[in-house]
């Protein structure tokens, strides 16, 4: 699968001119609001006709301003999942979920009702109205209508912005299963790190209507360039981790790229691959390997690069084997430890486990 | 209280004009609704102009601009009798069409309004699930405007009952015919001594209004109760 976009629009605040390419995975759209994601998503879903670009799905071409081509979105068999859901209110789950199903093309095979049913956990809601759906439930139908009308693409456009903290922690879970479950490229649309890190492969992060950067997720929010555009306090790396075992006392052993870390609450099998998002404040740095100190986590690390922001603190990028890890320190300590690329030095870190495929595992979507 | 052939005539002949009337407009007024809410085109203004007037222009005025039109010896009148056979003046299809007319603007007000109270994202959502615009509005739109549906159709019903004057421009006061309760109540009062009979119509017209009203209420309940809404 890929997605080609190349879309210039001028609104009356801002002007969005973007062109990106997206393949299989999950490919994040990252931006402040008003930077133009939710244009990008409609103009791909067909929603909105921006005045000039082209955008192509598998070689394609669904819109194209100066050939007047313009597919309308029932045509484009690209599902979508709002912000606010838009559940048909005078429909059952059921009928909510079959509404898009007969207008999948003859021999192209959606998923199975059921397992989608499943995946998404909803089997008890079937004959509920939308009225008496708490938020994250409408998300949950919402999300499983969309994979039943077997898209080739999905476009979610921002679908936990409108929960709260732990209808989001309660959602998180089925995205990841989908993520990882559904055969389908997914186009993720979002203001929150914290999501993209989780469920992310690819991103792009949007200011002011223009790609600032685009790549892998692992490298790219370890960049300390990226730092000002994601947010001081939400800015961070993610480490691919493998779970070694669990400790009597609750910690998991992870081995990562130059270590092994001690984390609280993983839930997955020894032997599971799983990501860590570690954020850049969380990671203290060290001239020699520390003792006595509190942490276990401790992890020898080259200084790649850094970035000065506005404020007094400083960005640094750190290698670590493959992967990167993004730490934030005060420019003063930087100067007083001389801070330079190339220097070996250590890192010590507090990270968060992001339990991906923990759950859903081994009920692969077909 | 006993009521006479030709006043058994007037209520039959009033119920039958009216529903033919609503019948007939709901298609083209939920089509005429639909544009006025949801589509922009060059000449809308004038569209929405020419759907008010009757509820602007005395109704003898649109009577007599029916009987111009449609009368034998009209444009319209005089092709549809030529070439199907069909002829509205002096008779109760045409006193259909007046009532009709008369009620189009309050039937497509009314739709018009409950269209613009469906959120157009929903119908973006049913176009994102593979559903053409025939589709979308078919599954989404129609059934969430349904009770706006059900109040232009009693609007229009109780429009139609009440018409007396582009009525009886265009089709006259013919007992058995086209003479409707309206008619036949100005006719009794056109008469010495037709004082208990224009009585005895009058109240018939109010059992036939409340009636209308109660029917409405309960089918409007019903209705938003298949919608999802109560």
């Amino acid at each position: 699968m890929s997605l080609s976009v190349r879309i210039c629009h001028s609104f009356s605040d801002f002007t969005l001119d973007v062109a990106f390419e997206a393949g299989p995975g999950v490919t994040a759209i990252f931006g402040p609001s008003g930077a133009g994601k939710t244009s990008i998503a409609s103009a791909v879903a067909g929603l909105f006709a921006p005045s000039r670009g082209v955008v192509e799905l598998d070689g394609r071409r669904l819109y194209d301003a100066q050939a007047r081509v313009n597919v309308p979105p029932h045509k484009r068999r690209i599902g979508t999942v709002f912000q606010d859901g838009r559940l048909f209110p005078h429909l059952s789950v059921a009928g909510n979920l079959d509404f898009g199903v007969r207008y999948v093309p003859r021999g192209r095979s959606g998923p199975d009702r059921e397992q989608v049913i499943g995946l998404m956990d909803i089997a008890a809601l079937l004959e509920r109205r939308p009225l008496h759906l708490s938020g994250g439930e409408k998300q949950r139908v919402a999300l499983a209508r969309a994979l039943l009308m077997a898209p080739e693409l999905l476009i979610m456009d921002e679908p936990l912005a409108a929960l709260d903290g732990p209808r989001k922690d309660e959602i998180l879970p089925y995205l990841e299963r989908l993520a990882d479950g559904a055969n389908v490229p997914i186009l993720y649309v979002s203001h929150s790190v914290a999501e993209i890190a989780r469920l992310a492969d690819q991103i792009i992060v949007l200011r002011d209507g223009r790609v600032a950067r685009s790549g892998n997720v692992g490298e790219v929010l370890s960049d300390p360039e990226v730092v000002p555009l994601m947010g001081v306090r939400e800015a961070g790396s993610v480490l691919n981790a493998q779970v070694l075992g669990h400790d009597a006392d609750g910690l998991s052993r992870l081995a990562v790229n130059g270590g092994t870390l001690l984390i609280p609450g993983v839930q997955a099998d020894p032997g599971m691959h799983i990501r860590l998002r570690v954020l850049a404040q969380d990671v203290l740095l060290s001239l020699e390997a520390p003792s006595g100190l509190s942490s276990y986590n401790v992890l020898p690390v080259v200084v790649e690069a850094l970035h000065r922001g506005d404020g007094p603190g400083m960005a640094v990028s750190l290698r670590l084997g493959g992967d990167r890890l993004l730490a934030r320190v005060m420019a003063r300590a930087a100067e007083e430890m001389r801070l330079r690329p190339g220097l070996a030095c250590y890192a010590i870190l507090k990270a968060t486990a992001v339990p991906r495929g923990d759950i859903g595992a081994g009920r692969e979507l077909g | 209280m006993t009521l006479e052939s030709a006043e058994w005539a007037a209520l039959v002949l009033s119920l039958k004009v009216s529903f033919v009337a609503m019948l007939f407009s709901l298609p083209p007024a939920i089509a005429v609704a639909w544009l006025l809410a949801r589509r922009e085109f060059w000449g809308k203004t004038l569209l929405s102009t020419l759907v008010h007037l009757p509820l602007v222009l005395p109704p003898v005025v649109t009577g007599y601009l029916l009987l111009l039109t449609f009368g034998r010896n009209g444009a319209v009148g005089g092709f549809l009798e030529s070439t199907f056979g069909i002829v509205l003046a002096f008779r109760w299809t045409g006193a259909a069409l007046a009532a009709a007319i008369m009620g189009f603007p309050l039937t497509v007000r009314a739709i018009r309004l409950s269209i613009e109270a469906v959120d157009p994202r929903l119908e973006a959502a049913a176009a994102t699930l593979g559903a053409g615009r025939l589709g979308a509005f078919g599954r989404v739109t129609l059934p969430l405007i349904a009770p706006g549906v059900l109040a232009g159709a009693v609007l229009g019903f109780a429009k139609a009952m009440g018409e007396f004057g582009a009525t009886i421009t265009f089709v006259a006061n013919i007992p058995g015919q086209t003479q409707t309760l309206p008619s036949a109540i100005y006719a009794f009062l056109q008469v010495p001594g037709g004082e208990s009979g224009a009585i005895r119509l009058v109240l018939l017209s109010l059992v036939v209004a409340v009636g209308a009203v109660l029917v409405s209420e309960g089918l409007a309940r019903r209705v938003a109760r298949g919608i999802g809404q109560k």
